[in-house]
């Protein structure tokens, strides 16, 4: 991503991503995957964004930010109007996380969903030995302030995606900061990337 | 028309063979006659169209570099040059001009008097060549759009086929949303800061009260009062007044004035400015009657009122942006209850809806309508990321 280093399931992500796609990136942070995107395949990136810092660090590089809450306002895009959408690292933090991916795959026939996976083992024995929300590297704040309300793990993810009759073209692991096999991935890994398509 | 200005270089302007330079001044200060007549949306055509404008920076060879900036209501062309009544700082100085926000050593900045204003413009005080008396109330109803179509004008005569990006807040927004909606091959990107893309039934309230306290003045005279020496001050301090207010926010009115009293310790039992907020106001309202004419504040605030872009598309707001190529983005602030953020919204939504490029954010101030003119670092970072940022 000419040379710029861009976090790990963020990498992964744009790896999947086709040139010239227009993509919506919700919960987008100041932009840096949408710039990577950009740079890198000519994709027309558009991003959501709650903090208003972070917005206005992506419009100073002159990205298509809006300021908003994924909860609430991704009813404001119509059908369709993007080939893909990115939710990294945002759904665990959302009201309603069932409700956002529906309008993820109504906004777009694809997305990709990263999240931190709560059955990594860290986290595990932190509840199991410890009695105690567990503060890691992937989950770094204490129970009382994280932004983190729905906590999920990769198994739940996929049981949810059938569930729902969505469709799972591709899921990747990462532990570490590192992708790894799927074998085991539910107490591997750290972190999960989904790609849905809409069913 | 082009050959003559291509040497448009600051200080001053090579004038074009219509425009007529005013007295020297430090930039470029100008009228120009718009050479064919104007068409009005109400039908009217206008003929002679006299635009002020002010100049900042050097347009390029290439001619690329043009930002229109569109003032308010009661604001002017004077946005980085001291006001020529009250001799006040332009009213964005410290955004517009050389190494700031909007850099005058990279953009040839322009903004011009408003159709319908006083500040050298064709307006209701301008004579009307048909009878070489002031127009009044003669004057045809104006609308954002014919603001617009005026300063699209006077861009045919600077040579600019197509402006770098649009800026402007509150009507000034109106103007810039307008510009971009109805002249979307002419402007790259569109800045509109505490805004809407049509007046609320509260706007057109607040601006009835100020109208009937102009016309409820007997110096009024059905609007001739120029002709019978007379100056309608007592309504149009009220209305600016009235308007004042909506311009704050209680909690900055809190702040600023509480229910401290005004060069006194103990209240008058009377009906003198007994607060301090009454003693603002009165001021507001005296000093702007220096700088204002009566008429141009019906003629403009019924162009606010007339506002809608989504009007002409059956209420389809996003119909007015269809396929827009344009860069948007939008500001407002929180606590800003005349063009309040859901106005903002409902915009970028529409921008969704029609696929166009748009960016938004709402800021936090305490001091509500006129945060966008107050120094606020937040902003101009915003106002220059946006402006500067490549396509």
């Amino acid at each position: 991503m000419n040379g710029v280093a861009l976090r790990a399931d963020l990498a992964l992500i744009a790896a999947q991503v086709p040139a010239g796609a227009r993509v919506l990136d919700v919960g987008c942070g100041d932009g840096t995957l949408m710039a990577a995107l950009r740079r890198s395949r000519g994709v027309d990136a558009r991003g959501l964004e709650l903090d208003p810092a972070n917005v206005a660090a992506a419009m100073a590089q002159g990205l298509a930010v809006v300021q908003g809450d994924a909860d609430r306002d991704l009813a404001d895009y119509p059908d369709d109007s993007f080939d893909i959408a990115i939710l990294s690292q945002t759904l665990q933090t959302t009201h309603r996380p069932d409700r956002v991916i529906g309008e993820l795959l109504r906004i777009a026939p694809r997305a990709f969903v990263s999240f931190p996976n709560f059955a990594h083992w860290r986290v595990r024995w932190s509840l199991m030995w410890n009695g105690r929300m567990p503060v890691t590297s992937e989950l770094p704040v204490s129970w009382y302030a994280t932004p983190n309300i729905h906590h999920l793990t990769v198994r739940d993810f996929s049981g949810f995606a059938d569930e729902r009759g969505l469709a799972i073209e591709g899921s990747w692991f990462l532990a570490g900061g590192r992708p790894i096999g799927a074998a085991g991935a539910n107490w591997r890994a750290e972190q999960a990337v989904f790609g849905l398509r809409r069913a | 028309m082009l050959a003559s200005l291509a040497t448009l270089t600051p200080p001053r302007a090579t004038p074009s063979p219509r425009a007529m330079a005013t007295t020297a001044h430090p930039h470029n200060r100008q009228q120009i006659v718009l050479p064919a007549p104007l068409p009005l949306d109400c039908g009217a055509v206008l003929d002679g169209v006299v635009v002020a404008y002010e100049a900042y920076g050097a347009l390029n060879a290439v001619r690329d570099n043009a930002v229109l900036l569109c003032h308010a209501l009661t604001m002017d062309q004077y946005v980085a040059s001291p006001h020529p009544v009250t001799g006040k700082p332009g009213w964005w100085d410290r955004v517009v001009g050389p190494g700031l926000t909007i850099d005058t050593d990279r953009y040839f900045v322009i903004c011009a008097n408003v159709l319908g204003s006083c500040m050298g413009s064709t307006g209701p005080a301008s004579a009307d060549p048909g009878t070489g008396k002031p127009y009044a109330m003669r004057f045809p109803v104006v609308t954002i759009a014919d603001m617009v179509r005026a300063q699209m004008a006077l861009l045919d005569m600077l040579g600019i086929d197509r402006l770098h990006a649009v800026v402007g807040g509150s009507m000034g927004g109106m103007q810039a949303l307008a510009l971009a909606a109805h002249y979307p091959a002419r402007v790259d990107r569109a800045l509109i800061i505490a805004s809407a893309a049509r007046h609320s039934a509260q706007n057109i309230a607040f601006h009835e009260v100020g109208r009937q306290a102009i016309m409820a003045d007997p110096a009024w005279h059905g609007g001739d009062y120029a002709a019978r020496g007379a100056v309608p001050s007592k309504g149009l301090s009220v209305a600016r007044m009235a308007a004042h207010i909506t311009y704050l926010s209680e909690a900055g009115l809190t702040e600023k004035f509480g229910r401290r009293l005004q060069d006194r310790d103990v209240k008058t039992f009377g009906f003198d400015a007994d607060f301090q907020i009454e003693s603002y106001l009165r001021h507001q309202g005296i000093s702007f009657v220096d700088r204002f004419d009566a008429n141009s504040y019906l003629y403009i605030t019924r162009a606010m009122d007339y506002f809608d872009l989504a009007e002409p598309h059956g209420g389809r707001l996003a119909e007015a942006f269809r396929g827009s190529p344009v860069k948007f983005a939008l500001i407002s602030f929180d606590s800003d209850w005349l063009y309040p953020t859901a106005e903002s919204r409902r915009i970028v939504q529409a921008l969704h809806a029609a696929g166009a490029q748009a960016s938004f954010v709402e800021l936090s101030s305490p001091f509500g309508h006129d945060a966008f003119l107050l120094d606020s670092p937040e902003l101009w970072q915003l106002i220059s990321g946006f402006v500067e940022a490549e396509r």
